[in-house]
């Protein structure tokens, strides 16, 4: 909201700061002030002159020589603009001065323009008369403006005034961020009266007496609220004699830095008063209404509507429509029709100021998609004692203005409107909540700059104060008032806690060190992704991946459904980095999958933390696989990890994906990318992932550690080299070897494959060193053989032969 | 017999000052001192020696083998550091080749955040717990006190599946699930991932991350949160850094406040980085709201609390000067190792 410092000045005259100190101190009070302009900023010795003489330039056909008078003297100006003429009274930038921007009114420069003495066309000029856009403002804050040439003052303008004066530019406006339950603030009043209480001053409200006609309301309008739930209440008064003509200056003026243009003074009555106020208002040529009747009611469902703006609107029965006694007029709320708007030949007005219900007003804008200042105020739920003072104040500003006569009394229809919230007045509690020891009268003398009244044992809370609801409430105000600033710092007391980082998140350290260990970066990814996302990575139409949280509202269909597979950010992360030319990316990621039962979604899904690992470059399967099992090992896994190469997962190249097994439980997988998919990427390497699904291992990891003794006794290795049919598994030769071998078996390692030359076709040459020890003597040979006999029985019967 | 041994002594003394090797060395070890060696020979030679004699002479013979071992001795040890330095002189390396290094990899900056503030918050005994992200309205809205038809609701730009679950907006409802709990007093933050309707820009990112914090026993007061936080910023930004409480509105929180540090940039005299403020908006705080308690059937007049959020982004974007958050989510590897 933006709001000219001069305005908030009308209702605390004896405010007097600077910009920064008002802007420190609002804000800590809680109206926060993102940033203000000054709006002379760069005007400087700006007067208003008058010009004595206009002479033709000697030299230049299209300038002219203007003796100027600026009151203690007279200045030669030359000029190119054709809009003045003798007499006429300008402003005036002397030697030395400053404007704000150039005449064709492009972008304002950082620092103004300094004007000096010189010549044009070899004519002296001392100074130069402006434009409104060289005084850094523009036609919709001043529209009687000259659309080009020199700003030209009304004749009663005194010569040798500061002309930034003049036209009100000695003023800041200031950019306020109001938090969405101070609906009060969102006014000039509203804020005003923060002002005051920030700054200790007296808050004045604005004059509203009207000297009403003789004539009745109720002969001319009748009102009849059908739902009052969405209307709680409707306010109408009338006012004859309509004049349209432009509003007085300084109310365009408020209206312009408000952001808001001035048109007329009927207009502009309407909008200063929903900003003054915070009410929004509605003036209907009352001419237009037919049988003198408004009745407010819900439209029915696939009605058609003109709004003011010429747009046909389609309705439907929760939206609440303003209607005379044949034809809807308005929508309540957000817009009004275009066969009741007002023209220049309006001659009576109906103004309306109404409460209607927030949500619902929300709503309805929504669905139209129109959002009108309007509309947006009165989403907040306004308070209806303000929509009486708001209607009597536009009444008495079409009178102050002379824009028309005000009949006699108000059309009100209202629900019964709330009592005044009372809330106990516990000065400790509030000392107690705060910390502080504020007294009980300093918390009055605060309340009362409120205008929070103690009554016996309450503090009564005014009606537009809505947010004050109980203890904690007036707690926050005492402490805005006495300042955030002054609440002392302590820590808290009472039973100590144990500061815990839960085993889950452990794990998942471990997981990061590990990964990092490796060689492997951290990414995050979006836990949305595009339902493409399955087609990209195979999956059959039957696939269970398929079956996905569903975003109602998503930012797009790429984003529209929540991931059940974290591969796809894996991926996308890769291409990135190999469409950049990045050599040799390893990449890890630790994010939620998200696993409905059934769609629609009934209860939660699951969330699964997934440790996905993917690479591109130096490294493959094996060194993939070493990540895995560094990382299980790290946590307490120390069986034989196992892998299934029959997981058949249609997203990795089939003769190179693992289903990882530990202790007969699946954990995740890994593999190398189908090279469909990683066409499908764009990435076109060989690209190898893993992922373990954390869930799964959370049953087995550990850190409790026993210490288990160091070999006393030596240990003895057996070699053995043998020829293998190429489809027997190494995983299954070690599994025979580690039962085979006995207790005394402590270890077998492969050291050696070959497939070639010397090596039949479908055979494969594989060698392993085979390490036995006791813990409790030395081994014999006896032992040895014993042992090395089945190992080799269980070789055979695999159709693996020795090589000699 | 004496002269023999002088003899012998002077010529094992030369032979050993003009070897130039170990071996040579040796050999005159062996040919002096070796069974068969001179001065062996000598001891051999004492059976023709009279008996009274033979004591003396045996000392001489002692002695020059006392002489002649312990400048062999000598001249060993010599010999081998002059060696042992010649191969050293062999083995220099130019130590500024590059370096070998394992290839390690980097935590991304979120997560640095993250884990630095779980650090932080260990130390001062809260405990880390996580909600889940897709939520239903009633934790992440309702039982914060924010009602059905509240503007808060579209303000946030909430991500809908269905009119009853949602992805989470905040992490505060990780507090209602742990205040249900019914278990105090509680000291606990949240960390995790958040979802509003923004378009990716450079400030915006429609998924991200907060840390949550809550605290709830007897007799917690707002200073208590002041102190806290104030704590926290001097360990996450350094001991100089001011802090400064701003009133705000949160609907959960009553009274609420925003916290701002002094700028770490300019130390608060103002800069392109605070945008002439001096200060730097960090977080959103407060006690926490008695209806918030009440619906989490803990009393509001036996138990106060107070609550802040972090948002894990901003913390990774302030510390790390990173200008742009879609850095954050491209995971391009030159940026990651940069952390």
């Amino acid at each position: 909201m933006n709001t000219a410092l001069s305005w908030i000045k009308a209702y605390v005259p004896d405010l007097t700061c600077t910009n920064q100190e008002y802007l420190d101190r609002m804000t800590m009070s809680g109206t926060k002030v993102e940033t203000f302009e000054c709006l002379d900023k760069n005007l400087k010795d700006i007067i208003v002159g008058q010009i004595l003489s206009i002479e033709p330039h000697p030299d230049a056909s299209k300038l002219i020589v203007c003796q100027v008078n600026i009151g203690e003297k007279t200045l030669q100006i030359v000029t190119g603009a054709n809009n003045v003429k003798v007499g006429d009274k300008v402003p005036v930038v002397i030697d030395g001065g400053k404007v704000a921007g150039g005449h064709d009114g492009g972008p304002l420069p950082e620092n103004g323009i300094v004007i000096k003495n010189g010549k044009l066309r070899g004519v002296d000029s001392y100074g130069m008369m402006c434009s409104i856009e060289e005084l850094g403002s523009n036609r919709d804050m001043y529209p009687l403006a000259p659309e080009e040439g020199i700003y030209i003052f009304p004749e009663d303008t005194p010569v040798g005034a500061d002309a930034i004066a003049v036209l009100g530019l000695h003023d800041t406006v200031f950019e306020y961020e109001i938090t969405s339950n101070r609906v009060d603030c969102y006014s000039v009043l509203g804020i005003a009266r923060e002002a005051a209480a920030t700054f200790g001053l007296p808050f004045h409200m604005p004059d509203v007496t009207i000297h009403e006609t003789d004539e009745k309301i109720e002969d001319y309008i009748k009102v009849d609220v059908q739902d009052q739930e969405l209307c709680p209440r409707y306010c109408a008064r009338v006012c004859t004699d309509i004049r349209i003509a432009p509003s007085p200056e300084w109310m365009q003026r408020r209206l312009a830095a408000s952001g808001i243009r001035p048109i007329n003074n009927l207009v502009d009555i309407t909008n200063y008063v929903m900003l003054e106020y915070g009410q929004p208002m509605h003036a209907f040529d009352y001419d237009t209404i037919a049988g003198g009747q408004i009745i407010v009611r819900r439209a029915k469902n696939g009605d058609e509507f003109q709004t003011l703006d010429g747009t046909v609107r389609k309705l439907d029965d929760q939206m609440l429509m303003i209607c005379d006694a044949e034809k809807e007029i308005g929508i309540a709320g957000i817009m009004g029709g275009e066969n009741s708007k007002i023209t220049d030949q309006v001659k009576t007005v109906v103004f309306e100021a109404a409460t209607f219900n927030g949500a619902n007003i929300r709503k309805s804008a929504k669905r139209l998609g129109l959002r009108t200042d309007a509309s947006g105020i009165f989403e907040k739920g306004l308070d209806p004692v303000n929509a009486e003072a708001a209607i009597n104040r536009a009444c008495a500003l079409i009178e102050a203005l002379g824009c028309g006569k005000v009949v006699s009394g108000m059309v009100d229809v209202k629900k019964p409107i709330k009592p005044l919230n009372r809330i106990p007045f516990r000065p400790d509690r509030i000392n107690s909540l705060l910390g502080t020891d504020v007294s009980k009268e300093k918390m009055l003398e605060i309340f009362s700059r409120l205008e929070l009244v103690k009554d016996g044992d309450d503090i009564v809370v005014p009606s537009f104060r809505q947010d004050l609801e109980g203890i904690a409430d007036l707690a926050e105000e005492v402490c805005r008032f006495d300042g955030y600033d002054n609440v002392p710092m302590t820590l808290p007391s009472g039973e100590a806690t144990t500061g815990k980082l839960p085993f889950k998140l452990r794990i998942e350290q471990k997981a990061r060190d590990i990964a990092e260990c490796n060689g492997f970066s951290q990414g995050y990814s979006y836990s949305f992704e595009s339902p493409k996302v399955f087609d990209k990575l195979l999956l059959p139409q039957d696939a269970p991946e398929r079956l996905a949280v569903v975003i109602s509202n998503p930012l797009g269909e790429d984003f529209s459904i929540m991931r059940t597979i974290s591969l796809n950010g894996m991926l996308t992360s890769l291409a990135t980095n190999y469409n950049r030319r990045n050599k040799d990316v390893r990449l890890y990621e630790l994010g939620n999958i998200y696993l409905p039962e059934s769609m629609p979604l009934e209860k939660l899904p699951e969330e699964r933390m997934q440790f996905t690992l993917g690479m591109y470059g130096k490294g493959d399967f094996y060194s993939m696989k070493g990540v895995i099992e560094t990382f299980l090992e790290s946590i307490g896994m120390k069986k034989r990890v196992k892998y299934d190469p029959n997981g058949a997962r249609p997203y990795l190249h089939p003769g190179r994906q693992a289903e990882i097994i530990y202790d007969g439980e699946k954990l995740g997988f890994l593999g190398e990318i189908h090279p469909d998919v990683a066409d499908n990427y764009d990435i076109p390497t060989k690209v190898y992932v893993a992922v373990i699904d954390m869930p799964k291992i959370m049953g087995f990891a550990t850190y409790d550690r026993k210490y288990d003794g160091i070999a006393r006794f030596p240990a003895v290795s057996r070699d053995i080299s043998m020829v293998v049919p190429k489809n027997v598994l190494a995983g299954d030769i070690e599994t025979m070897i580690l039962q085979r071998g006995g207790k005394i078996l402590e270890s077998v390692a492969l050291f050696d494959v070959y497939e070639g030359a010397q090596i039949m076709t479908g055979f494969k040459s594989m060698a392993y060193s085979i390490t036995f020890r006791a813990k409790d003597r030395t081994l014999e040979e006896a032992d040895i053989t014993g042992a090395m006999k089945k190992i080799l029985n269980g070789l055979e019967s695999m159709g693996i032969e020795l090589r000699q | 017999m004496k002269e023999r041994l002088e003899q012998i002594r002077q010529k094992a003394l030369q032979q050993i000052s003009e070897s130039e090797t170990l071996e040579k060395l040796n050999e005159v070890r062996v040919n002096i001192l070796g069974k068969k060696g001179e001065l062996t020979d000598v001891l051999k030679g004492m059976k023709d020696v009279a008996p009274e004699d033979r004591p003396k002479i045996g000392q001489l013979v002692n002695d020059a083998r006392a002489v002649i071992e312990s400048k062999l001795e000598e001249a060993t040890k010599k010999m081998e550091r002059m060696k042992r330095e010649m191969i050293m002189k062999s083995e220099v390396i130019d130590v500024t080749l590059p370096a070998q290094k394992a290839q390690m990899g980097h935590r991304h900056p979120i997560t640095i955040a993250m884990e630095e503030l779980e650090r932080i918050f260990n130390g001062m005994g809260y405990e880390v717990v996580e909600g889940p992200e897709i939520e239903t309205d009633y934790y992440n809205f309702e039982a914060l006190n924010i009602p059905a038809d509240h503007p808060a609701k579209d303000e946030q730009d909430t991500f809908y599946i269905n009119g009853e679950f949602l992805l989470r907006t905040q992490t505060s409802g990780v507090q209602v699930h742990e205040m249900e709990k019914g278990k105090l007093p509680i000291r606990m933050v949240a960390p995790g991932r958040v979802f509003r309707s923004d378009e990716v820009d450079a400030t915006h990112s429609p998924s991200f991350h907060q840390m949550e914090g809550l605290v709830i026993d007897k007799k917690i007061t707002f200073a208590d949160l002041k102190g806290t936080l104030q704590a926290f910023a001097a360990e996450l930004f350094g001991e100089d850094t001011r802090v400064r409480f701003r009133p705000h509105h949160f609907n959960f929180t009553e009274p609420s406040a925003e916290m701002d540090i002094s700028c770490f940039k300019c130390n608060g005299s103002g800069c392109r980085f605070c945008k002439g403020t001096g200060w730097i908006e960090i977080l959103g705080c407060g006690m926490v709201h008695p209806n918030v308690l009440t619906m989490s059937k803990i009393d509001p007049e036996e138990y106060t609390g107070f609550a802040f959020g972090i948002g894990l982004e901003r913390i990774a974007l302030l510390k790390y000067e990173i200008d742009d958050m879609r850095l954050l989510y491209e995971n391009d590897i030159r940026f990651l190792k940069q952390f």
